[in-house]
Order: C-alpha cells, then structure tokens, then sequence
C-alpha cells in the first residue's frame, strides 16, 4: 500500500516536473526567435515539411469525410423531405467541428510525431548538443522554426479541409443522389455565419495548432536519447495531442456555441 | 606578480567543483588547471565522468558546487546568451561526431563560419577547403554523413570544430571505435592540429598508448576525485596501486573485475536450494 502511494507521488511529481520544464521551454522556444536573413528560409524549409507534406493526407481524408457526412445526412433527413439540408449540415458539422479536430489529429500523426523523432534523434546523436557547443542555440535554430510552421500550417491545413470536405459533399449529395444544386448552396450560404462559425473554427485551429507543435517539440527536445526513449516520446507526442485537442475541443465548443 | 603569471598560463581553473546524476555523486570538490597552449589528457576508467567533465566546461551542465573558471569567467554564472559567446572560442569533437545529417560535408565545415561570421561565400569556401586540407578531406567535400566511414565522419567533425579557430579544443574519447590506421591519423593530427593553430587541447580518452603519446600533462580521474597528475613520465613511474592498475591495464586491482555481489558460494547454494 505504501509503495503504492510512494509510486502515484512519484510518478505525479515527475509528471508536474515535465510539466514546469515544458512551460520553460515553451517560453525560450517563444522568445528564442532567429533573426530574419537565417530565420526565413528555416521557417520555409519547415513550412514544407510540415505543411505541404501533410497536404495529401488532408485533402483525402477531407474528402471522405464531407462524401460520408453528405451520405449520413442525407438518408436521415431525406426521411423528413428536409434532404435539402444536407449542405448546410455538411459545411456546419466541418466548418466548427471536424475540420480543426479531424486536421489536428492527422497533423499530430504525421507531423507531430515527425517532429519529435527528428527532434529525439537530434539529441541521441549528440546534434543538438555539438550545435551548442559551436555556440548556436537550439532553440533558436532547431525548435523555434519547427514550431512556428506548425503553428502556421495547421489553421491552413483545416481550412484547405473544410474546403475539400464541402466540395466531396457536394458530389455525393448534388452529382450522386440529385440534390438540387441550388438549394444545396444557398442553405449553406444562409447557415453558416463567417465570425460565427468559420471564424470559431479558424480560432479552434490556432489552439491546437499551438498545443500540437508544443508537446511535439518539447517530447522531443526532452526525450531520453536513446532508441527506446525515442519510441517512448513519440507515442506519447500522438496520445497527449489527441487527448488535448479532444479535451480543448469540447471546453472551446462549450465556450463558443454554449452560451456560457 | 605569481598570480598573475599564473593565470595567464592557466587558461581553465576548475575549484573544489562537486557533481552529481540524482543520488550518485561523479565529482567530489575536484580542483585541477588545464595549462594554456598545451595537450592535457584527462584519463580514467569507463564511468567516472570524464565526458560530463567537458560538458561542465562547456556550461552544457551545471555544477552543484565550486567554480570552472575558463580564462578568468566562471561558467556556472554565465547567462544564457554570454554561454553561447564564450563557447565560440571553444570546439569540441564528440564520441560519435555529430555531424549534422542533413548537410553535406562541406556545409557541416562551412556551418559554424555562416553563423558566426558574416564573410562572403568565396572567403567560407576557401576557408572551408583549407580546414578539410588540414585533416585529408578535401575530397569528400561533396559527400553526405552517410557516406562516411567512423573515422572520416570523426575527421570531418575535427575540421568543423577548428572551423573557428577555437582557443580550446576539447576531445571527447577521440580513438574510441577507430581501426588502428584512423587512430594513427587521429594522433597524428591531434598533435599537429595543437602546435599549428596554438590552441589549447584537452584530451578525454582510456586509450593510454595513443593518449601518451601526444599528452603534454595527464590527470587520472577516478570515483569522482583526481586520483594522480603530472607529465607522462611522472605517471608511468608512479608507484600508487590504483594508478598503477590503470596505466598498466591490469585486470584487477584496487578497481576490483567482480561488481559488488553477494557471497558467490551462498549465491549457488541458494539456488540449489530452491
């Protein structure tokens, strides 16, 4: 019983120290920003393999989230004759819903753990360590770009989503099953308000695309350097975003939309 | 008037500094001095600490005590920012290289000289052969990391690291892994690399042949405190069983070949036993 409570002390002590350490870090990879001439093309390299990169898996998995929500909703509301809903229900479910969260957790996926392997294998091979040693910082040189083209491409990547996810709706509901392309649109058009709804989207985007980039980078730059450590600080990059950008999905939902 | 010669041949002065991982302390109140324009070979066995002692130089680490005094300025005081100053006067040639691995050769050479400097692109490749010169790579320039063997890769990062001209050069277990011709040619330029550049080098290795020979001044490090020091010779001829043990290569000794255990008849029994 006592080794019990000895090990949760423990293991809560060691888990509020990473805690404490990752809001250090965060605030040195914030102030640590790299002059424009050599800052610039690091952002862009970034932005490349962040963004552009995960490019692929966005638009598909966009796509076939907008075709699936426009087959869904159209067998339950062709029930009630309101099939004509279906694009508002389309644009509506991914504009404030699964656009930011379904990009976030793609994103953590294929860039986040990206990051932190990189960032880990960095460490092991002593990288990071001969760059301070040559006295350049890595936070400057290494963390801080990475985690501004994370911030940057993730509210990209959801609208790009939210896009492509709309117009794979519209094929299933309009070309596919004959909804009349005009009603389709226009109640789209009259349901979804820009600050309302895009703009709530957009906002729960930035959050996460924040969240994500930090706990990757961090379990990266912290990881213990060796193959096991690696492994370890990258599952825990793809659990701890999914589970934040799940938990903050439905505090900001509830702070949005539920009139709190 | 003693001091002050003193501290101009002093270039690192390391005072009463103690460290410890958790529990387990590595150094206990060690003092020793490096001498400026010299090869100094911090020598011991596997574990003691030898590699966290260059990190305590370069300020990677934090003492928990004492002072590490690097041409008069105490590391463990220094800023963040005046950290990464002073470190441009020091290059360090680590265990496994650390080349960067998204860069060619010749851009791991040319990188210290693009941040640190503002020269123009001709000047930091001319700059960036005469370093790969110095150590035989001029014609690997072209080559990824990958593409290296261990002891060009180590070669490559020895001209990355004088790619400044540090006043301090530090070496971490430079002859690890090497066949015997890379280590030949790692001892080789070691030496030369010193007298050429007259630079201070600080030498961290359990190779004793290859550290000997090229080592102005030795200090035997073991279970965290300075067990010996003085010139080669003085070591060689040192009568102490623990340095004797070392220096020698003996298998045992006042460093015992068995790790603390239990009585190894009662081990054998008991499992009889059960």
């Amino acid at each position: 019983m006592i080794e019990r409570l000895q090990s949760l002390g423990f293991n809560t002590l060691s888990k509020l120290a990473a805690l404490g350490r990752s809001g250090i870090f965060l605030f040195q990879s914030l102030v640590a920003v790299p002059s424009l001439r050599v800052g610039f093309p690091l952002l862009m390299r970034q932005l490349h393999a962040v963004g552009v990169l995960s490019l692929i898996i966005i638009v598909v998995s966009g796509l076939f989230i907008g075709m699936v929500l426009s087959l869904q909703g159209y067998t339950i509301l062709v029930d009630y004759g309101s099939e004509q809903a279906v694009g508002q229900m389309v644009a509506l479910s991914l504009v404030r819903e699964l656009a930011p969260v379904v990009t976030a957790l793609l994103f953590a996926g294929r860039a986040g753990s990206a990051l932190t392997a990189e960032i880990g294998l960095m460490k092991a091979t002593e990288q990071l360590s001969s760059m301070e040693m040559i006295g350049v910082d890595p936070l400057r040189r290494i963390v801080s770009p990475r985690f501004w083209a994370g911030f940057y491409c993730l509210p990209l990547l959801s609208m790009i989503f939210s896009v492509v996810g709309i117009w794979g709706g519209m094929l299933v509901g309009v070309e596919w099953l004959g909804i009349y392309e005009g009603s389709f649109w226009a109640n789209m058009q009259a349901a979804v308000e820009f600050r309302e709804d895009v703009l709530n989207g957009v906002i729960k985007a930035v959050v996460f695309g924040f969240v994500v980039t930090w706990i990757a980078v961090f379990q990266g730059y912290d990881c213990v350097p060796t193959s096991e450590g690696i492994s370890k600080a990258t599952t825990q990059t793809v659990v701890y975003s999914s589970l934040a950008v799940l938990g903050l999905d439905f505090l900001l939902t509830a702070f949005m939309f539920g009139d709190l | 008037m003693n001091q002050m010669a003193a501290s101009q041949e002093t270039i690192i002065d390391i005072q009463g500094m103690s460290f410890s991982r958790g529990q387990r302390p590595i150094f206990k109140d060690v003092s020793l001095r490096i001498p400026r324009g010299k090869v100094t070979a911090i020598m011991g066995p596997s574990g003691t600490g030898k590699t966290t002692l260059l990190k305590l130089i370069g300020g990677q680490i934090r003492p928990d005590s004492g002072r590490i005094l690097v041409d008069g300025h105490n590391i463990p005081d220094l800023s963040r920012g005046d950290l990464f100053d002073i470190r441009e006067r020091m290059g360090m040639l680590f265990q496994s290289g650390a080349l960067f691995t998204d860069m060619s050769v010749f851009e791991n050479v040319a990188f210290p000289l693009r941040v640190h400097t503002r020269l123009p692109d001709d000047m930091i490749r001319d700059l960036v052969y005469i370093k790969l010169q110095s150590v035989g790579l001029r014609g690997a320039a072209e080559l990824m990391p990958s593409e290296l063997s261990g002891g060009m890769a180590r070669r490559v990062a020895l001209a990355r690291a004088i790619a400044l001209d540090p006043d301090i050069m530090m070496y971490d277990e430079p002859f690890t892994g090497q066949d015997p011709i890379a280590m030949g040619v790692l001892v080789k330029l070691i030496k030369s690399l010193n007298k050429a550049l007259r630079h201070t080098s600080i030498v961290v290795s359990h190779d004793i042949q290859e550290t000997l020979s090229i080592a102005d001044y030795i200090y035997l490090v073991a279970d965290g405190v300075v067990v010996s020091h003085g010139t080669p010779q003085e070591l060689l001829a040192e009568a102490s069983p623990k340095v004797k043990q070392f220096m020698q290569g003996l298998p045992d000794g006042p460093v015992p070949f068995h790790y603390p255990a239990d009585d190894y008849l009662q081990t054998l029994l008991d499992g009889a036993a059960s």
